[in-house]
């Protein structure tokens, strides 16, 4: 029988810093994975290493991951491609000033200062080639964005490095108690431990499931838009408070397009298809935002599988019902940044039981049996 | 609902108009099928008929080449819907609707449905990964062809020919015929593949391609061009462009000529661009050393609704493409309601027949004209990855820490990523993965591509988009 | 490197087109890459990534090595696009790159 103090179900970027974490406090660790690491959402996603615009309760953990993204290299012994290029959120109209206006009262009522507002000339200033009918925008200069695949495999060098294990392309089963602690059977034999950690992404849901826990997790596919290399035109990551875009340069030139656009998720299948039926909106507000890109070739479009909360905030903290599990999953598809300290939390946690972050907006509890439905 | 779900609904969508696809389309009109061809020429033909309508089958280019016009002939006659320079740069399928496919036409992005796609892609040729295959001046056997038969432009100072396979023999006889020079071939087919060949002697002259084949060999060795036989290794160099090749035997024979066009070529393999980017399951050919679509009876796909036929389904040239189109084409009118199955199968009979009679030729010529270069041990230095450029070194490294397959190797090295999409790494980026790791090359598998298989300009798009909206 | 069977004008009136400001005479119904080859042009384009001068290669339409820029619009795959009358034809630029 192959034991580990902790079994992490899900090879992202969660699974691989939760993995890293545990070595770092000296538990032994097995990953479960049933591709490669990094295959969907994690080694599908824009990069973004925002702080700007999100969800109040993802602030403090955005805040504490930011920390760590700033020595990335001393955590995970790669620079994971992280650039500290910021990151804008501009208004195209009056709506879009209206959001910036009731943003900067929610964070700064809440005591931050991440989120800056530049009128239109900074606005040109740091972005040259953004078209002038932008308005202003919110911004944060010490954002940045991160390449996903080096991070997430980054992230699992340096936990193998450090004495886990990783079993890819390795199927996991559902977890079953056995004695005080859980046994998870794979495609290479049953696995027991302490503790079980879910970072399965959209399939994380289904372990809830079997957990008698279900939650309205949503297997969604996000698409983003790639092109050929382009001259260097724009360095922060640029989005917009009036229309879906997430616009950014990667360091080869490339340019990444996204902004929450979603296609068709098959995960019984493991495959999404990317739909251009409602991408030429994308594109037209791509040239409308960047006059240069009327030079730009699509050379390619991804959609990666990522599991959607309906509240937009991720599952993370101990299971309900099953005690020794951990939930770390339906990160909506912006859970990238919160990668480095989602890690750090889910060790805290099979470490202590408790971490020092405040999590209870994420417990799988809001879901439990009539609390959801009345809520929503 | 968007305007753009407005799109025609075709029974058949007709991916290419080389011989597969115009006999399709033939074909389709017979059966009462609504079809439209899409094709990326300006003109019928397909690579090996290209321009066959305005050379008139010119002579100099042989009998294989005149037998073009009689079907682009039957092409111009049945078809009602011919969209020429029309790019299929990503097909969309959910079961049981029409598919729906995204064209680009004059740089403006486009769109239609149909229940069955016939993907007619053909073949492009193997790409021959040497050093210096990057220089200007170094360029494939095919690519002198094209330049032969769409614009009357051949070398003007003598050319090498490297590599081995009945295109090159037929290149240089046309090129010869056109008055063009040939400083020599540098034959790289072994001279003992012979002996794997002739088990399959019997198939090949009960195919009937032979007569041609004996032809073309006559022709070629009736021109009297220098051929170093048994050639294993070769290196092309110049500062900034090609002047020179360098060639090693078997033997250990070497030597340079100096030149400043070099063509390359060790037979061709199918197109599958589009049909991966579908999704349809491939699988590796041990014969061909390629891999193919998995394909049914009737060109049918691993996606429903997806049909191929002709090289694009594996090599079988271009007289067995037009059955193979015609087949998948009554298969097609069958699942759609329009002939019976009796029907079916009576019209398909002869067909089948001739078909299977062109394709027992097919391993002669495999064996006979195995690639060489294509297969040899590559120095760490080569060029892989001719848009990233990316040395089978990098990739060797990228397994080494634990890059498992294709798909790794383009996240860790973008190799595969630039705008040829992997069409001239894919083929050594899988072998040199199953070389590492000690595989065959079926369990390494091929780059997972996504769609648009060829870069679209983000304008184009956006125009489409504002005429519907 | 290339030369013509006969010449451009032998197909009728010759189409011409500029190539990085050089006239070039063309036969209608011709790619812009054979054109060029027939011209003594033998590089079209820098790589993006080294800068190494690369030309046409395969001119099916597979390699992308031919790319040049036509009516300003970059990446366009000269073996592929038929000469037109008055086309401006330049070497590839990587897009977004200053003109």
């Amino acid at each position: 029988m192959n034991t580990a103090d902790v079994i992490v179900i899900g090879g992202g970027i969660h699974g691989c810093s939760t993995a890293l974490h545990c070595r770092l406090r000296g538990l032994s660790v097995v990953v479960v994975e049933k591709d490669h690491v990094a295959r969907h959402a994690s080694g599908v996603n824009a990069g973004g290493v925002r702080r700007l615009n999100r969800h109040p309760a993802e602030i403090p953990l955005a805040m504490a991951s930011a920390a760590l993204w700033q020595r990335i290299e001393d955590l995970v012994h790669d620079d994971c491609g992280y650039r500290q290029t910021g990151q804008i959120r501009v208004a195209e109209g009056e709506p879009g000033l209206a959001a910036i206006a009731a943003r900067r009262r929610l964070v700064e009522g809440l005591g931050y200062s991440h989120e800056q507002w530049i009128g239109p000339e900074e606005l040109f200033e740091l972005v040259p080639a953004i078209s002038r009918h932008c308005l202003g925008a919110l911004w944060t200069a010490d954002d940045g964005h991160a390449d996903p695949t080096r991070t997430t495999r980054a992230f699992a060098r340096q936990a193998a490095a450090l004495g886990a294990e990783f079993l890819t392309p390795c199927r996991a089963g559902m977890p079953r108690r056995a004695g005080g602690g859980w046994q998870v059977p794979t495609d290479r034999g049953t696995f027991s431990g302490a503790q079980v950690v879910n970072c399965a992404g959209a399939w994380g849901g289904a372990v809830a499931a079997a957990l008698g826990e279900p939650v309205p997790i949503e297997p969604i596919a996000p698409m983003m838009l790639v092109t050929a290399r382009m001259a260097p035109f724009v360095d922060p990551v640029v989005a917009s408070f009036d229309r879906m875009i997430s616009f950014k340069q990667s360091p080869n030139g490339s340019v990444v397009i996204g902004g929450g656009w979603r296609s068709r998720a098959e995960p019984d299948a493991n495959r999404a298809h990317v739909e251009f039926g409602e991408l030429h909106r994308l594109i037209g507000t791509t040239l409308d935002l960047f006059p240069v890109m009327r030079g730009a070739r699509i050379v390619r479009s991804w959609a990666g599988i990522e599991g959607a909360m309906p509240d937009a905030i991720p599952v993370i903290g101990p299971s309900m019902t099953a005690p020794g599990v951990i939930h770390a999953f339906g990160f909506s598809a912006h859970g990238f940044q919160l990668g480095p300290i989602g890690g750090a939390i889910v060790a805290d946690l099979v470490e202590s039981g408790a971490t020092s972050l405040p999590i209870e907006p994420f417990s799988i509890a809001r879901f439990a049996g009539q609390a959801w439905r009345e809520a929503s | 609902m968007n305007a753009r779900l407005e799109a025609p609904v075709f029974d058949l969508a007709i991916v290419g108009a080389g011989p597969a696809g115009m006999a399709a389309a033939v074909e389709a009109a017979a059966r009462g099928l609504a079809a439209v061809v899409l094709d990326e020429q300006p003109a019928p033909g397909g690579q090996i008929w290209r321009n066959i309508e305005a050379s008139g089958g010119r002579a100099s280019l042989g009998g294989s080449y005149a037998k073009g016009a009689a079907h682009a002939a039957a092409f111009r006659a049945a078809v009602a819907d011919y969209r020429p320079g029309t790019l299929v740069w990503h097909v969309e399928t959910a079961d049981h609707e029409p598919a729906r496919l995204w064209l680009m036409q004059g740089e403006r992005v486009g769109q239609l449905r149909a229940r069955r796609v016939l993907i007619a892609p053909g073949a492009t040729e193997r790409p021959v990964p040497v050093p210096g295959w990057t220089l200007p001046g170094a360029m494939t056997v095919g690519a002198l062809q094209t330049l032969l038969k769409g614009a009357e432009v051949v070398p003007s100072a003598p050319v090498v020919l490297a590599g081995n396979g009945p295109l090159l023999y037929l290149t240089a006889v046309q090129l010869a015929a056109c008055g063009a020079r040939i400083a020599a071939v540098l034959w790289t087919a072994p001279p003992g593949a012979w002996r794997g060949a002739v088990p399959h002697l019997p198939g090949f002259l009960a195919s009937g391609t032979w007569r041609a084949g004996l032809g073309l060999m006559r022709d070629f060795r009736a021109l009297g061009i220098r051929v170093v036989r048994d050639v294993a290794a070769i290196e092309i160099t110049g500062d900034g462009r090609a002047e020179a090749v360098r060639y090693r035997t078997a033997g250990g024979a070497s030597g340079e000529i100096a030149t400043g066009l070099v063509a390359l070529h060790e037979g061709v393999i199918p197109a599958t661009n589009l049909a991966r980017a579908i999704g349809c399951e491939h699988l590796w050919d041990e014969a061909q050393a390629a891999f193919r679509p998995r394909l049914g009876p009737w060109g049918q796909t691993s996606v429903e609704g997806v049909l191929i036929a002709g090289d694009g389904g594996g090599i079988a040239g271009a007289d067995a493409a037009p059955l193979a189109g015609r087949l998948a084409v009554l298969g097609a009118a069958h699942a759609l309601g329009r002939l019976t199955l009796p029907e079916r199968d009576g019209l398909a009979a002869p067909l089948r027949r001739d078909l299977d009679r062109i394709l027992r030729g097919r391993a002669f010529i495999d064996r006979l004209y195995p690639p060489r270069l294509a297969r040899a041990a590559l120095p760490d230095a080569v060029v892989v990855c001719r848009c990233e450029e990316v040395t089978a070194g990098a990739v060797r490294g990228a397994v080494a820490s634990g890059a498992q397959g294709p798909n790794q190797i383009k996240a860790f090295l973008r190799c595969g990523m630039g705008p040829c999409q992997g069409r001239f790494c894919d083929p050594t980026v899988t072998r040199l993965i199953a070389e590492a790791r000690g595989v065959p090359e079926a369990e390494v598998g091929q780059f997972r591509l996504r769609p648009p298989v060829k870069p679209v300009p983000l304008t184009a798009f956006a125009a489409a988009g504002e005429e519907v909206a | 490197m290339f030369r013509r069977l006969s010449p451009a004008e032998a197909g009728g009136t010759p189409v011409t087109f500029r190539f990085e400001g050089r006239e070039i005479a063309a036969r209608a119904g011709e790619s812009v890459a054979a054109a060029l080859l027939a011209a003594g042009e033998a590089v079209f384009r820098a790589s993006p990534v080294s800068a190494a001068p690369r030309g046409p290669f395969c001119m099916m339409g597979a390699c992308f090595d031919c790319l040049v820029e036509i009516d300003g619009l970059p990446g366009c795959q000269a073996c592929m696009t038929i000469v037109r009358p008055g086309m401006e034809v330049r070497r590839d630029r990587i897009a977004g790159a200053p003109a």
